[in-house]
This record gives structure tokens, C-alpha cells and sequence, in this order.
């Protein structure tokens, strides 16, 4: 775990959603934290540098710019689950994959330009694999605001 | 309103230089003075115009936000739940909005359910401890009076990445 001091906690806290849009945003950031920008910079590099912050940039909203998601659930047994966790992984239509302990293990989520592809994928790894499978595609929304708050 | 109607006004708000400006900045932008340089001079616009399109996107919905992604797990919040309820479908509505309520509940989706799946609200929780996460879904048990619930941690990551055109 990354050594943080008030500072580092103020800037990951603060870029989350409030990030200047600006054409020098780090200009504006750093008088905002009363730090120089250089210092800004440096602090931000060793962050990104040890996997504090991953990047800064768009949180692409699949639904307006017409994809289409799902979450998606495997039952597949213990001894399976590294290979089976790979193969998933190289589908790019995956953007996170998690082991959660239950019936259930492998959890992951499939983004794609259509429905059909993302039943594509799904029937594959359905038919690939013989494990029994969940298509969990969202019917209400009521939140989505990731921010961690650092503390 | 026809197919070919509808495809042209998405292709009039999201044009070809607003899906190059994603493109170029869905890995991140670099940390110097002027980030948006490069990006102006390979599209022959200016940053100014970047800047003014980014929150155009903004503001109509094509990003949810422009701004970090935090290791969640490096900075040490590394316990990360994820709540399933079997909620009346009735209820649904009134309690999504109640669960969606709770600051460190961060998604809450309403799911189909299967046979052998009967959950159908999902809650994300992220915080420092498991502790910390199972204090919340009791306080959110409470709140609602839904008691079947579940929490499943993330053992392990597989895979993390945004969401790319």
C-alpha cells in the first residue's frame, strides 16, 4: 500500500470530479491546492507511477455513445477458475473480471456495440466452457458515481 | 421516428472529432502543463476547441465525467463488496432510491433474477475494511427492511479497465 500524505489525499480526492477542464488544468489545480504546478506534476507522476491514480481522462458513458453492457456470472469449480479467468480476459468487450466466493464466482462486465455481440461472446464462453452461466444486464439504474473518498 | 433519422443526430453529437478526442484521451492524459497539445496538433484543432468539445460531451452525457481513476486498492480501500438483494418487485423502486442514498454505496443497478439467482438489486460498496462494508449493509438493511441479503468481496482482480471505444 502506497504512502500518502495530506496532500496526495487532497489531490486524489479533488480530481476525481472536480477536474478543471481547462487548457492548463494542472495550472488551475495546483492553485486551487495551493501547491506549484510543478510540485502538482511531481506528486501526480509518483502516483500514477505506483498505481494510486490510473489515469485522468473521459469515463466514456457506454449508453449514449451506443454500446451496450451487461454483468455476467460463471459457476465454474476451483480447480478451473485461472483458465477460465484468462479466456474471459481476452475478450476486449471485458472491462473488469472479479473471483467473489459463491456459487457463482467469476463476475465480470461486457461492454460491445450491440446486444447480439454481447451474445456472441456470452454463447461462446457458454459453449466453450459447459459451465452454467447468469446474464445480469442492468433494468434500472438508480446510481452511478464512483468516488473514492481518501482518506 | 425512423433508424436512419435517429443515427444521423447521434452521428451530429458524437462527429468524428469528438470519438478521436475520446480515443486519444481514454488512457489518460499526461501530466504537463499543456496535456492537450499533442492531441490539438494530430487532430488540426485547436486545444481551445478540445477543451470546448471534452465538456460538450460533458454536459450531454457522452462521458460521465472527465477526470482520475483512482487504484482504489492502492490507496488502501481495498475492501469491495457487492451487495445482492431479493427485494419485492414492488419495492424496487422505493428502495433503489433509498440504497442509492448511502455515500459509500457507489452503483445500484436493479438485475433480472434466475431460478437459482433470486437477487435483483445489486449495491457496490467500497471502503477500507470488510467490517467497514458489512456495517453498511446492515445499515442499509435496516433502512429498508430488506434482510436477505448477500455480500460477495472480490477475492481477486482479474481484469480493470474503463469502459473504450
Amino acid at each position: 500500500m502506497i504512502q500518502l500524505d495530506a496532500i496526495d489525499k487532497n489531490i486524489l480526492n479533488m480530481i476525481q470530479l472536480d477536474f478543471p477542464m481547462e487548457v492548463h488544468p494542472f495550472e488551475e489545480l495546483s492553485d486551487r491546492l495551493d501547491i506549484s504546478e510543478k510540485e502538482l506534476l511531481q506528486r501526480l507522476e509518483r502516483l500514477n507511477h505506483e498505481g494510486a491514480l490510473r489515469r485522468i481522462g473521459p469515463i466514456i458513458n457506454t449508453k449514449k455513445t451506443g454500446g451496450i453492457s451487461t454483468l455476467v456470472a460463471i459457476k465454474v469449480p476451483d480447480s478451473k477458475i485461472n483458465e477460465i479467468a484468462k479466456r474471459i480476459n481476452e475478450h476486449p468487450e471485458v472491462s473488469h473480471n472479479y473471483l467473489r466466493h459463491a456459487d457463482y464466482n467469476i463476475w465480470f462486465t461486457l461492454s460491445a456495440p450491440s446486444r447480439e455481440h454481447l451474445d456472441h461472446i456470452i454463447n461462446t464462453l457458454k459453449n466453450e466452457t459447459g459451465y452454467p452461466v447468469i446474464d445480469l444486464p442492468t433494468i434500472r439504474l438508480f446510481k452511478i458515481g464512483v468516488k473514492f473518498n481518501v482518506r | 421516428m425512423s433508424d436512419e433519422v435517429k443515427v444521423h443526430t447521434q452521428d451530429r453529437m458524437l462527429d468524428e472529432v469528438n470519438i478521436r478526442i475520446l480515443k486519444l484521451t481514454q488512457d489518460g492524459i499526461s501530466f504537463t502543463h499543456s496535456p492537450f497539445t499533442h492531441i490539438a496538433e494530430e487532430l488540426g484543432i485547436s486545444e481551445e476547441e478540445i477543451v470546448d468539445r471534452i465538456r460538450y460531451m460533458q454536459e450531454h452525457g457522452f462521458i460521465r465525467r472527465f477526470g482520475a481513476s483512482i487504484g482504489h486498492r492502492v490507496v488502501g480501500i481495498t475492501a469491495n463488496a457487492m451487495c445482492t438483494w431479493n427485494v419485492p418487485d414492488e419495492r424496487v423502486e422505493e428502495v433503489g432510491a433509498v440504497m442509492a442514498g448511502f455515500d459509500e454505496v457507489t452503483h445500484c443497478y436493479e438485475r433480472p433474477r434466475y431460478p437459482d439467482w433470486p437477487y435483483n438489486l445489486f449495491t457496490m460498496v467500497h471502503s477500507y475494511t470488510r467490517d467497514d462494508c458489512e456495517e453498511v449493509a446492515r445499515q442499509i438493511s435496516i433502512a429498508t427492511g430488506i434482510s436477505d441479503y448477500r455480500l460477495l468481496y472480490s477475492e481477486r482482480e482479474f481484469k480493470k479497465t474503463g469502459v473504450r471505444l
